[in-house]
């Protein structure tokens, strides 16, 4: 409770989780609200907005701002799934070799700085131009999340190793409690907020991946993202046409959830580590 | 004898990690693209095969087999068959073998695209613009980022109210999203500068002045692009790192002992920057893709162009061979971080006084 007021005292938590939010409740309430079509043609290409097309209308003629409320959907879909997976599959080894250590604590590190040094784009690249049935959203989703666990290893290893030594840990051995137990009872709670944090940042790392790839043309077959709005953009010459509306929406919602993220991690290691409070 | 050389050591242990971390990466980049079903003669047969009729189009076939790899060779470079006629397969492992031995000399394969043209050469035209564009952005940016954030941390008041928000959603927007919005508002709108390409089409690269001027010309809003982005990027990391030294022991103390202030700063400033530098080497992965799907934005023709077309043409030996190629430098460029930490950082100099 005592966090939650600390944290509603900052200018920039409320600017974060205001503006996550209203991202959120966008791609969630946007298809209850308004009545979202992205299949039928409502004009001819690149119209400007109007009243009938709030945001114009796309290179085929379809409305923009349903496109670009199932394209918010199915990027913040890419960034939770990513993010969850990135987080969960990163905190594991992290815990796990930080608390450990030893030959296996070695490899887990070896391994983590070998991915960590070769780009993941590059990895995902190889993997998704080889798929050749296609990707799905969840599939990039998933090699998003493949690809950039090691960071969150990394971080949370540092992190669980300096808690390892820490003398509460100690006396929950001494007192006969297996890994399991001390892992979950003893360290886990300690890192919660900084997982937290690692979460944040990998959501925002899988959006804007999700982005890169579907400007590489390696985007979800399946689904409209908000990368694929801008690949689509990018490819129908909507910039040489001076069509705004066909890319600046889609940039203002990728940003704008970006920024809500990364605000709202430093809002959140303002409070959760004091020293940077002044 | 290393024992008295921990620079040395230090740089030889890293030499040695890097060494790996490649042969994985090249290994990486040997299964991956063959995990999937895709074939790239399946790709060219598709293309080329219209109009012939089957005994010409299975002796293209085996022709472009061979050309990658997929059946074996004897010496006199005719194909292996069975007793059924049918071209024995090469296995796996030998052709990751050749493979291997084929990216050491530094031949990357067949284009499928431009076929016979070699990867090699297309990459070798396309490398100098990506330096051209990363190495100085990168560089620059790192070393302007880290000066301002410092700057913001220490003087605090208006300065930094106005430049953190500004870093902040600098370090937030995409590469790729501020290229599009430099290109709408600068080319298309307001036509100061060209929208797309590397210099203009009428000329052919050469060192010459024409030449050179135009592509600095196209080059300012790819540079911007992705300069500024890093700038803000790093300025939020070594003002965060900076408000955390100003609030150590050591720098109180050094306060109460009435130490100048620009000393403090300058012990600051280097106790901050090495975690700097690490945090470098750490992303640069992330930058050096970020700054590749830039390029796509301005149609830079660099390897961020030349992935996009070979994707877009299935062209796999383009697309993997750039992949080797981005990795590698990457692996370079992260390889120099380390050894510049093992020179700077006091921590690894000190065994060696202190033996």
């Amino acid at each position: 409770m005592k966090l939650f007021k600390n944290l509603l005292k900052q200018p920039s938590f409320i600017f974060g989780a205001s503006l996550f939010l209203l991202t959120l409740l966008l791609a969630l309430l946007g298809p209850l609200v308004f009545h979202l079509d992205t299949k039928t043609r409502v004009g001819l290409a690149y119209m400007p907005p109007s009243a009938k097309a709030w945001l114009g209308t796309d290179h085929l003629g379809l409305d923009m701002f349903s496109l670009l409320i199932q394209g918010l959907r199915s990027s913040l879909y890419v960034g939770f799934v990513a993010g969850t997976i990135a987080t969960v599959v990163g905190t594991a080894v992290g815990v796990y070799g930080g608390y450990k250590g030893g030959l296996i604590d070695d490899l887990l590190t070896v391994l983590t700085n070998l991915f960590l040094v070769i780009p993941s784009l590059i990895v995902l690249i190889l993997i998704s131009s080889s798929l050749e049935e296609g990707r799905s959203l969840t599939l990039i989703a998933l090699l998003i999340g493949a690809t950039t666990w090691t960071w969150s290893a990394r971080a949370v290893r540092a992190q669980a190793s300096s808690i390892r030594a820490r003398d509460h840990v100690a006396l929950a051995r001494i007192n006969g409690y297996g890994t399991a137990g001390i892992v979950a009872l003893h360290i886990l709670p300690y890192l919660l907020s900084y997982i937290f944090m690692v979460f944040i940042i990998q959501t925002a790392t899988g959006i804007l991946t999700e982005a890169s790839m579907s400007l590489l043309g390696l985007g979800p077959y399946d689904s409209i993202s908000l990368g694929k709005i801008l690949n689509e953009a990018k490819t129908n010459e909507a910039l040489t046409d001076g069509a705004w509306w066909a890319f600046m929406p889609a940039m203002v919602l990728i940003t704008a959830t970006v920024l809500a993220l990364y605000v709202l991690n430093t809002s959140l290691e303002g409070v959760f580590n004091p020293r940077l409070r002044k | 004898m290393l024992k008295n050389h921990p620079v040395l050591k230090h740089i030889l242990g890293r030499a040695a990690w890097y060494l790996v971390t490649f042969l994985v990466a090249v290994t990486i980049n040997f299964f991956l693209p063959r995990m999937g079903k895709a074939n790239p003669v399946d790709t060219i047969m598709a293309k080329v095969s219209a109009g012939l009729d089957t005994k010409s189009a299975n002796a293209v076939e085996e022709q472009y087999l061979k050309e990658f790899d997929l059946v074996q060779v004897d010496a006199h470079g005719k194909v292996v068959r069975g007793r059924d006629g049918k071209a024995l397969k090469t296995s796996l492992g030998s052709q990751f073998v050749n493979y291997l031995g084929m990216s050491l000399r530094g031949d990357l394969g067949g284009s499928i695209l431009q076929h016979p043209k070699r990867v090699s050469e297309i990459i070798k035209g396309a490398i100098p613009w990506t330096l051209a564009l990363q190495l100085p952005t990168i560089v620059f940016g790192w070393l302007i980022g880290n000066v301002l954030g410092a700057l913001a941390a220490y003087k605090r008041g208006v300065f930094d109210k106005l430049f953190y928000p500004g870093a902040l959603l600098m370090s937030a927007i995409p590469a790729f999203c501020f290229g599009i919005l430099l290109v709408y508002w600068f080319a298309i709108k307001r036509e100061w500068f060209p929208a797309v390409g590397g210099y203009d089409e009428g000329l052919t690269p050469a060192l010459s002045i024409p030449f050179l001027s135009s592509a600095a010309y196209y080059y300012v809003l790819p540079f911007l692009s992705v300069f500024l982005l890093v700038v803000g990027g790093q300025a939020i990391g070594m003002r965060s790192m900076c408000i955390y030294e100003l609030g150590t022991d050591y720098v109180k103390y050094a306060k109460l002992l009435g130490v100048k202030e620009n000393k403090i700063l300058y012990y600051m400033f280097r106790n901050a920057m090495l975690p700097q530098l690490t945090g470098l080497a750490v992303s640069l992965g992330t930058m050096v893709g970020g700054a590749l799907i830039a390029e796509i934005i301005f149609s830079y023709p660099g390897l961020g162009m030349t992935i996009l077309t070979a994707i877009q043409s299935n062209d796999y030996p383009v697309i993997t061979g750039c992949c080797l190629l981005v990795t590698t430098t990457v692996l370079i460029a992260n390889f120099t971080a380390d050894l510049l930490i093992g020179l700077l950082d006091p921590r690894i100099r000190a065994v060696q006084g202190g033996k």
